[in-house]
């Protein structure tokens, strides 16, 4: 399980994770579920046209991802966003319909793309998913305070051009997408992006320490699932899904427990004021 | 004249059996989707009506290893699926995004798994496109009187819930000052939409499924602001985008690269059709 081809699986997932957790803390602030999951589902016919003109997936994943990602931002602009969002999914979807028509591309190919492999790594792909990673969090850094501020304050800021920030998180989103699909699948990448985050918001409140903790949860889950699926031959996605949604029932729990005394607290603060 | 005609339709189309049933399918999924879809824009839930499709891919994915007819797998799954949206908390506007999703991971999840036991156990491959593409042509007449019984069944649930329904997703909080009992009709929304969207996923492919859920709605919705006329106006769109979608994939066997799916076809119409209504929508604006 450790032996040379594995180390490299390793090492990529475990950048997959900390990229999933990371990134996935803003979606979850800011509410974007259906972004996450529409950019790296659509990107998946950005994969599958990668295939039909012969370049590499990443590339292929990479422009898909951006193209969805500007879509979702344009489109929104004049409409709402979850239409915007739903209809920039399904498009990418009907042209990745029309590629795998046209490839020949067999299925267990479209299925690991779709749900994730261990192996989907290859060693060519480790550098640009480094490269990838450090870009990603750069960003991160640099957009931390003004993606935090606007996912607390959505219409008070004051500088900020709410429509840039927009187009620079979902930016975000795409190159965390083509980073994070190799691994865990197009179809259950958002579910890393989600469950961690979610999980993690509810055990504390503090941004900071959320974001270390959604990273350490996600870094689990893909190690887990990772480690699972080299045992039992099953689907990476499988055990990313359950093991995210297990996450936030965990959290969820934990935040009922918890609130009890919070809300007694509270009534009490008010009822001296 | 006669020439004319088979330049844009090319031979065969009205004749072919399979064409008629897949434009009375289609027609009918295609209209029911847009008199749920006009409540799916207005209530801004279309990332539910996306989720309910894939997850009812893990159902029809299922259903083959349980040996029930897919499209009880759909339906079943994706009420189930709405059922857990609806208890994680739906119904709230922050936070709704994360229960959808959350239920959509584990759906996935579940979807993965059984596809890749099915095609161990059948050594079929082609199930996972087939079950997450749909094909509209892949459908046999025998499932269209289920097809007809569960599209009357959503459009019964609508129909009777049809004004609290309206008040309830405009303003909630007029609503239950109203004395309706406003989570109770979201929930029956719900359910109506998870049959909805199970009839369109396993009928047409989930993409197709929330293309007609949202797009015809959408554009309905920036045409005109009265719900019963936007929900005609939707129907209508979505019937001409699958019907024209039919055409032009039935015509694509004569194109180079022959035989484009109708998937791609009536997603590029609806897309169309919605970016076209947007000037249109400029004009109209006024005062209510």
């Amino acid at each position: 399980m450790f032996s040379g081809f594995m180390m490299h699986a390793w090492i990529v997932a475990t950048l997959v994770a900390i990229v999933g957790g990371a990134v996935g803390f803003f979606i979850v602030m800011r509410g974007s579920a259906f972004v996450a999951h529409a950019i790296p589902n659509g990107a998946f016919a950005g994969a599958a046209g990668a295939s039909l003109v012969g370049v590499s997936t990443l590339l292929g994943l990479g422009v898909f991802s951006l193209g969805g990602a500007l879509g979702i931002g344009l489109l929104s602009r004049r409409g709402r966003h979850d239409v915007a969002t739903a209809l920039s999914l399904v498009f990418m979807l009907g042209l990745g319909a029309l590629f795998l028509s046209f490839s020949v591309e067999y299925a267990p190919a479209v299925y690991s793309l779709l749900f994730g492999e261990v192996l989907g790594i290859s060693d060519n792909e480790i550098w640009p998913t480094i490269a990838l990673t450090a870009v990603c969090l750069l960003a991160l850094a640099i957009l931390w305070r003004p993606l935090l501020l606007a996912s607390v304050l959505p219409d008070g800021t004051q500088g900020l051009d709410p429509f840039k920030l927009e187009i620079a998180f979902l930016v975000l989103v795409a190159l965390a997408t083509t980073v994070t699909v190799p691994v865990v699948g197009t179809a259950l990448i958002f579910s890393l992006m989600i469950g961690p985050p979610a999980a993690a918001r509810a055990f504390t409140a503090r941004p900071g320490v959320a974001l270390a903790l959604s990273v350490a949860i996600a870094v689990v889950v893909v190690w887990a699932a990772i480690a699972l699926s080299y045992n039992t031959n099953w689907p990476v996605g499988f055990f990313v899904g359950m093991f995210s949604a297990g996450a936030y029932t965990l959290g969820r729990l934990w935040a009922h427990r918890a609130s009890r005394p919070v809300r007694a607290r509270l009534a009490h603060a008010l009822g001296s004021v | 004249m006669q020439a004319v005609l088979h330049a844009i339709v090319e031979p065969g189309f009205f004749s072919s059996p399979q064409v008629q049933l897949a434009a009375a399918i289609g027609g009918v999924v295609s209209i029911v989707a847009a008199g749920i879809g006009v409540f799916t824009v207005i209530r801004g839930q279309s990332f539910a009506g996306e989720a309910l499709g894939d997850i009812g891919a893990a159902g029809g994915s299922s259903s083959y290893l349980i040996g029930i007819g897919p499209l009880w797998g759909f339906a079943g799954i994706s009420v189930v699926a709405s059922a857990a949206m609806e208890l994680i908390g739906i119904q709230r506007v922050r936070g709704r995004d994360l229960a959808t999703g959350i239920v959509l991971g584990f759906g996935f999840g579940l979807a993965a798994l059984f596809l890749y036991l099915g095609s161990n156990d059948e050594s079929t491959t082609g199930a996972t496109i087939s079950v997450l593409f749909g094909s509209i042509f892949a459908i046999s007449s025998s499932s269209l009187p289920l097809v007809l019984g569960l599209g009357a069944i959503t459009a019964a649930i609508v129909a009777t819930l049809y004004r609290p329904l309206l008040l309830v997703s405009v303003s909630p909080e007029l609503a239950a000052a109203r004395g309706i009992h406003v989570r109770a009709v979201g929930a029956a929304y719900l359910f109506a939409m998870s049959v909805a969207v199970a009839l369109c996923a396993f009928t047409i492919g989930a993409i197709l499924s929330t293309a007609l859920l949202v797009g015809p709605a959408a554009s309905a919705l920036r045409l005109t602001s009265r719900p019963y006329r936007a929900i005609l106006a939707a129907a209508g769109i979505g019937l001409g985008c699958t019907w024209l979608g039919l055409l032009l994939a039935w015509d694509s066997y004569y194109w180079p690269h022959k035989g484009w799916p109708v998937s791609f076809f009536v997603v590029t119409l609806v897309l169309l059709v919605y970016l076209a209504s947007a000037p249109l929508s400029a004009h109209r604006r006024r005062r209510p």
